[in-house]
């Protein structure tokens, strides 16, 4: 067994819409793979399958081995949904001792798991009083609960606080160092930028784009954004000699692609002391993310 | 095992913390006692022990009360769980759909046997405290008290049927109220209806006897008064208990509860989080 779950030539058609098209992903074990889209590209539909609650239409899913949604799958699989939801009138305690007894672990558990995810003074408390984040931790860490070979996260950060937020990537960091495979949709792209080993980007049901975010900044090749801002008065004349140039708050905005950068950084010096301020910005996560999903459209 | 258990004391847990279970207790108590203590009016006459004739009366109300609070709990099992977003993760647990649905059923059913303990309790305190004879009705009443669950798991297995049809909560509890309806108070009135439409033909002789056995609220009524021979106390379709051979009704009793939720079961394998 090379890897945790494979995936290949995945196709998910939902009548006439094709929700996945011919996608193929591996995740080995320890790996933790971000897996980015809009609303509606495919991600949640992906996870149902791999959790085997919807079945696929063609196409090959493995867990360890085994198929999605068979008693050893779903044993060797944590989930976690998005917004983690719960019955309102059981505590954080009776929710998570049902969750272990439904893994076939001790109900003892319960309170350590409890107190690793910040919630061993509102254990006792119904869940019905929870705020949102709180019940995401709930749902964090009966995704804990065993040892989960493969965890799946549906936008697992969505309502945490910053703070919460880094402790959670800190437990995540954990388990991947123990040999868990973590899959996670996000919509913060700069925690997933620090966070995860490879992205994975969506877009209409398709893989556009797979790999470390150095791999995917080169494969994109995308125009460098430079920010001039101007002395006192002078905002008209960069902007004249500067062509493409927009104006904003009496600074300029302009971009060039990564050949021309330093063509375009020599005229800007050029201009001497019209110039108070430059600003050299590389492609984001975000931009990477806009030009891979953009460009599958087209 | 461990993992029906469980979801039987969460699923009861939540049941408790919703009243629910105070709410069937009440109900079924107050009806008892208030029919015990009423029914002492045509002992007299009739020349039967006391807790015979509350076991008529009881079976009467157990075919309307019954059926309402087993609609009731089971209505919200599928539908709320699909709702509030709870089916999916549970359901990528390693539980089986018939395991979660048995711990819901193992749940339901201890409360709506808990109530029906408490109220035939109750009634056969009253009557045999009043006069000793009514130590006569113990058995039929004990018939009525396990006939009653078993009434209860048929309406239990249809409503999870109804609430894994409909996508929403609100939409399963108006199925039920309408299966409720149907079956507990318009199929008795379609049925007279028809009867004396037909004036004694071949409706009267054939078709209703089969019609009778197939409803089970009908069904748990002819058999129970069928057996304690009170059909004299009865009114209405009871009245046909006579007609029909006991081992039907006793069969009708028996397999509606294991139709009910084989039919749950093919429902909810169909559902999709």
């Amino acid at each position: 067994m090379t890897s945790t779950l494979t995936i290949s030539a995945l196709t998910k058609r939902f009548g006439e819409v094709a929700a996945l098209t011919g996608v193929s992903l591996s995740v080995a074990p320890g790996e933790r793979v971000a897996l980015l889209g809009h609303n509606g590209a495919g991600k949640s539909t992906l996870m149902k399958i791999i959790l085997g609650l919807i079945p696929a239409t063609s196409g090959e899913v493995t867990i360890c081995d085994a198929a999605p949604g068979s008693q050893a799958a779903r044993r060797a699989v944590a989930y976690l949904p998005e917004n983690a939801a719960f019955h309102p009138a059981l505590t954080g305690l009776e929710q998570i001792k049902h969750y272990l007894a439904l893994r076939g672990e001790a109900s003892t558990l319960a309170m350590p798991l409890l107190e690793k995810v910040g919630l061993g003074q509102a254990a006792r408390r119904r869940i019905g009083t929870y705020s949102k984040g709180m019940r995401q931790r709930v749902g964090l860490a009966q995704a804990l609960i065993g040892h989960p070979l493969l965890l799946v996260l549906d936008e697992p950060t969505s309502g945490l606080d910053p703070v919460s937020r880094r402790e959670f990537y800190a437990l995540l960091d954990d388990l991947a160092a123990h040999g868990a495979s973590i899959l996670l949709s996000s919509h913060a792209l700069t925690e997933v930028e620090a966070r995860t080993d490879r992205i994975v980007i969506l877009s209409r049901g398709q893989l556009v784009a797979e790999g470390s975010l150095p791999d995917l900044r080169r494969r994109a090749d995308l125009p460098v954004t430079l920010h001039v801002t101007a002395r006192n008065g002078y905002a008209s004349d960069i902007a004249r000699a500067l062509p493409g140039a927009i104006l904003v708050d009496g600074g300029l905005t302009l971009t060039c692609t990564q050949s021309d950068k330093l063509e375009t950084l020599g005229r800007i010096t050029g201009l001497g002391t019209k110039v108070s301020d430059i600003e050299v910005l590389p492609p984001s996560l975000e931009d990477l993310y806009s030009h891979f999903s953009q460009g599958a459209g087209q | 095992m461990i993992r029906i258990l469980s979801t039987a004391r969460i699923e009861f847990r939540i049941a408790l913390r919703n009243r629910w279970v105070a709410i069937a207790m009440v109900l079924m108590a107050v009806f008892s006692l208030v029919l015990s203590l009423a029914g002492s009016a045509p002992t007299g006459g009739l020349g039967v022990d006391r807790l015979s004739v509350t076991v008529a009366s009881l079976t009467s109300l157990s075919v309307y009360l019954i059926p309402l609070l087993a609609l009731l709990m089971s209505f919200d099992a599928i539908a709320g769980e699909t709702e509030r977003g709870t089916l999916s993760l549970l359901l990528a647990y390693p539980i089986a759909r018939w395991e979660i649905l048995l711990g819901k059923l193992v749940a339901h059913l201890a409360i709506l046997t808990l109530a029906v303990l408490l109220g035939h309790g109750l009634a056969a305190g009253v009557a045999i405290w009043s006069d000793q004879t009514s130590l006569a009705g113990l058995p039929s009443l004990f018939r009525l008290s396990w006939s009653s669950v078993l009434l209860g798991a048929t309406f239990l297995g249809a409503g999870y049927a109804l609430s894994s049809l409909s996508r929403r909560p609100s939409g399963a509890a108006g199925l039920a109220i309408g299966l409720w309806l149907g079956l507990v108070v318009l199929y008795d009135l379609a049925l007279l209806a028809a009867i004396v439409a037909d004036n004694g033909g071949w409706f009267t002789t054939d078709a209703f006897p089969v019609a009778l056995l197939a409803n089970p609220a009908d069904a748990f009524r002819l058999f129970n008064l069928t057996a304690s021979g009170a059909t004299a106390a009865a009114a209405g379709v009871g009245g046909a208990a006579d007609a029909i051979p006991i081992w039907q009704s006793l069969a009708s009793v028996l397999l509606w509860p294991l139709a009910a939720l084989a039919l749950a079961a093919a429902a909810f394998r169909k559902v999709t989080p």
